[in-house]
């Protein structure tokens, strides 16, 4: 057999044409931070803290510099020049004492925060190396809950509009709950890592330094890199090569970045690390973690009035890079599709004693999405109603579109873009024959199953500006070169670009090569993340393509946006409880999502299901656990637990296109993240109604101990 | 000071993968995955988690799938070992799992790639009929963070029912 067919000379936007990205990676030809090496170079080691909060006395390094194949190794001192690691977005003064410097000084924080670093001429060696390192902390109480009275509390987000108070006071019903999403993350396949290599340039710059192994925002890190270690902007390089899977956590900034970097121009040799699995689960961004306080003013036709939500978000010992951003997010999109003319909502963040937390998928709205479900169920049992009505009766119309939230994240108002989400609700429940599903599922448990159906609604953001540049030029041959300052984290951008422009330029697709990560090929970039590439970068690629088909050899293009898109979607899961283990098995899964205009349908399903598998996760499995010592329970797979094939349903996945956006010329809505955002919320009201206690789980993951313990009550 | 033990003492090991002979020296302690990558230049295995969980190093040893994380180099010493460098063919022809992988949209990052190849491979060899779900349980060795399992199930499936591996 030949390689797989690719499609020559046809309309490629909306085609399910094959990966351009995927033969390397099937040959182990993939060029991963790991699989980069130099000659001479060396490999750093991180020593963290192993207590939870402390006073740091001091760390001795001496039986750690006498040992074997070890060049260097530092304590806070030696870097106390390096500033604290900026925000990347929504930064707050009031958050900025509590950023992190590249290693802990008078006070360690969690267990993971690093103290010293060691250098070696070999990767085992400098592993036992930093093991004789002694770390000498006088142990202080940790803070383990976000709502303590001892928690540090640096900011509260506060957001109010309409008229809460009247509704509260004219509601026919207030109905009220508690909801908590416990401590997950994103956890890529492969961990994170950095080289840092010196090279001699006869350049504007001089001297450089490339960094392997950066990821998502190489532009802003590279530049900030430099800012902070006291170079010209150009003189720190991106070569961003494979990444096993970004999810949020991967490539935002770390202390162990601004270390390598540091070290290898310090040392004037290429310096390697990469982490292992338990650093990665101690020390990479944590995320999710918030609860909720809320209450509904509803009317006597059921309708929504007024929301009112308080929060806490456990923040972890420090705010890095993406400072408020997931709080802002759960604060602008809690509201999600329902009309809930008046909103107050406050969140609370709080400083603890766990590894610090930033964005994962989803970031702000698997939680709030999960909260507000649980109320639209609340609302539905109070009222004897069934769930999809409820929902039906308070949906946002299509004629309200775009419709004002009346609320800002991330810089710029929520404004709904365009949507028809009570055709959505409808084409999920008919594809799951709603009413005999509902029936069989009786039937079933008048039979003695445990099982039940759960849905979930939400809105998605995606494609966050405000620029994006690509340059488009002829190569001779009759190829066509693409450069952007876009990212990938394994999501399939090159092929979608590649596809754009193809359609624009009547070319092959497989004849478009994708230059992304590489900082000095194109002036600035913003990367991949918030499901931006494909609308940003896309639009970019569409306008430059557009004018190269005009003018001949070589074309630039800005595409500039004040607004995001706003993808949708409903989810439903079908679960099936055991009475003697509590296990939860999820028979079905069914994701309605509409993106607008799928480029790629293929990929936007891959997307999806991938994002099911870890919403489920989310849902049923993943816990960051912490015993009262602080001391973290989750260091290792066996005490994370991931879905395996074993644990993921069937996904049917209805990718729908009834709303384009208005806001680009080719319609595009991101597609990244809506797999994951609802399944929370659908599972845990499909174990509610497995076990026939509406309003049952209040807190994710849904573990078998957790349900055990409802199935007793 | 550390103290030199005997697992500390690099000694030489001859590993065959993919057909070829590899003279290289170790440390009796380090692992066949960093051994492949480090020493024998096939940067195709990967590390995911190092303690046995993931099977992102998953190889095939004498036909069988291991965690190459869980081995020691010196261990492997005798055994035919394959890695995702051997599957295509030498001009280039990819394996049949590996076009599989691909006309399905098994991977997305690509990480794990190598390892459910290698476990596929080694499933079907020894188990051309192997049934639905006796396939799924094999499969769910491995971890996969970014396609959710579906495709990469459908694509080895595909393999099987042609009865090409
Ligand atoms: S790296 Fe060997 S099983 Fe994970
Ligand atoms: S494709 Fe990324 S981990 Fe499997």
């Amino acid at each position: 057999m030949g390689e797989p067919d690719r499609p020559r000379g046809r309309s490629l936007i909306g085609e399910s044409v094959l990966r351009l990205e995927d033969r390397p990676l099937l040959v182990g030809e993939g060029r991963f931070l790991g699989d980069v090496s130099f000659e001479d170079e060396l490999h750093l080691r991180v020593v963290r803290s192993d207590v939870a909060h402390g006073v740091l006395r001091g760390v001795g390094l001496e039986d750690v510099l006498a040992a074997e194949g070890v060049v260097a190794a530092w304590g806070a001192d030696e870097v106390a020049h390096l500033p604290a690691i900026e925000f990347r977005m929504t930064g707050f003064d009031e958050l900025r004492p509590h950023c992190q410097r590249v290693l802990a000084g008078e006070r360690v924080r969690y267990v993971g925060d690093p103290v010293a670093v060691v250098i070696a001429e070999d990767p085992y060696l400098a592993e036992d190396a930093a093991e004789l390192a002694f770390v000498d902390v006088d142990p202080l109480e940790p803070v383990l809950e976000a709502n303590s009275p001892e928690a540090v509390a640096p900011l509260t987000l506060e957001h109010e509009h309409g008229d809460v108070e009247a509704a509260f006071a004219g509601a026919h019903r207030i109905v009220e709950l508690r909801a908590t999403v416990g401590r997950h993350s994103g956890i890529p396949l492969e961990t994170r890592g950095l080289l840092a290599r010196p090279v001699d340039g006869d350049g504007p710059d001089g001297n450089r330094v490339e960094l392997y192994g950066i990821a998502k925002v190489p532009h802003y890190n590279c530049v900030t890199i430099a800012a902070m270690l006291g170079l010209a902007p150009g003189q720190v390089v991106g070569r961003e090569g494979h990444v096993g899977g970004g999810f949020g956590v991967r490539g935002e900034l770390y202390p162990e970045d601004l270390l390598v970097t540091h070290a290898a121009l310090k040392l004037g040799r290429p310096v390697k690390w990469v982490e292992d699995r338990r650093e990665h689960l101690l020390a990479a961004n944590h995320s999710r973690d918030q609860t909720y306080h809320v209450r509904a003013a509803v009317d006597a036709d059921g309708i929504v009035q007024a929301i009112d939500a308080d929060f806490f978000h456990d923040q972890g010992g420090y705010v890095r890079t993406h400072g408020a951003t997931v709080p802002n997010l759960s604060v602008a999109l809690l509201p999600g599709p329902y009309l809930v003319p008046s909103y107050r909502v406050r969140g609370h963040i709080r400083l603890t004693n766990k590894t610090p937390a930033g964005t994962y998928r989803a970031p702000g709205r698997f939680e709030s999405t999960f909260v507000r479900e649980r109320l639209m169920d609340a609302v539905a049992a109070t009222y004897g109603l069934d769930p999809a009505e409820i929902r039906r009766r308070n949906l946002i119309p299509p004629e309200s579109m775009p419709f004002d939230r009346g609320v800002n994240t991330l810089g710029t108002p929520v404004v709904y873009d365009s949507g028809d989400y009570a055709r959505l609700l409808d084409r999920l429940l008919d594809h799951l024959g709603y009413e005999s599903l509902r029936e069989g599922l009786a039937a079933r448990r008048g039979a003695g199953e445990r099982v039940g159906l759960g849905i979930g609604m939400f809105v998605e953001k995606s494609g966050l500006g405000p620029f994006d540049d690509v340059r488009v030029r002829r190569l001779d041959g009759g190829g066509v070169e693409v450069v952007t300052g876009a990212a990938s984290v394994g999501q399939g951008m090159e092929t979608v670009i590649a596809q754009i422009c193809a359609e624009v330029l009547d070319v092959d697709y497989v004849d478009v090569t994708v230059r992304h990560g590489q900082t000095d090929m194109i002036g600035r970039g913003l990367g991949a993340f918030a499901s931006r590439v494909t609308v940003m970068t896309g639009v970019a690629v569409y306008l430059a393509a557009t004018e190269l088909a005009a003018t001949g050899e070589v074309a630039e293009a800005t595409f500039n946006t004040e607004h995001m898109t706003y993808p949708y979607g409903a989810h439903a899961a079908v679960v099936r409880v055991d009475e003697g283990t509590g296990g939860v098995t999820v028979e079905r899964y069914v994701v309605a999502y509409d993106v607008g205009r799928a480029v790629n349908p293929m990929l936007v399903e891959g997307q999806i299901i991938g994002g099911v598998a870890q919403g489920i996760g989310g849902a049923l499995l993943e816990l960051f656990a912490y015993d009262s010592d602080g001391q973290p329970l989750a260091t290792s797979f066996m005490d994370y637990l991931m879905p395996t094939v074993a644990e993921q349903p069937p996904v049917e996945v209805l990718l729908s296109e009834d709303a384009p956006s208005p806001l680009n010329p080719l319609g595009l809505k991101g597609a990244g993240e809506g797999g994951t955002t609802a399944c929370g919320a659908a599972i845990a009201a499909a174990i509610d109604d497995a076990i026939g206690r509406p309003g049952a789980v209040t807190s994710l993951p849904a573990t078998p101990e957790l349900v055990r313990s409802l199935l007793r009550i | 000071m550390t103290e030199i033990s005997a697992a500390d003492v690099a000694v030489p090991v001859v590993l065959r993968v993919n057909g070829d002979e590899y003279r290289i020296t170790a440390q009796p302690r380090r692992t066949l995955a960093d051994a492949l990558r480090d020493d024998c230049g096939l940067t195709g295995t990967h590390l995911g988690c190092e303690h046995g969980v993931c099977g992102a190093c998953t190889v095939l040893l004498d036909g069988e799938p291991v965690r190459s994380c869980l081995l020691f180099a010196v261990q492997s010493q005798g055994a035919e070992i394959r890695t995702v460098e051997g599957l295509a063919g030498d001009d280039g022809t990819l394996h049949p799992l590996q076009e599989a992988f691909w006309r399905h949209h098994g991977l997305q990052c690509g990480f794990c790639t190598p390892g459910f190849l290698m476990l596929s491979a080694g499933v079907l060899e020894t188990r051309p009929d192997i049934g639905d779900d006796e396939l799924r349980e094999a499969l769910s060795s491995n971890l996969c963070r970014c396609t959710g399992y579906q495709t990469i199930v459908e694509a080895v499936r595909s393999v099987r029912d042609a009865g090409e591996a």
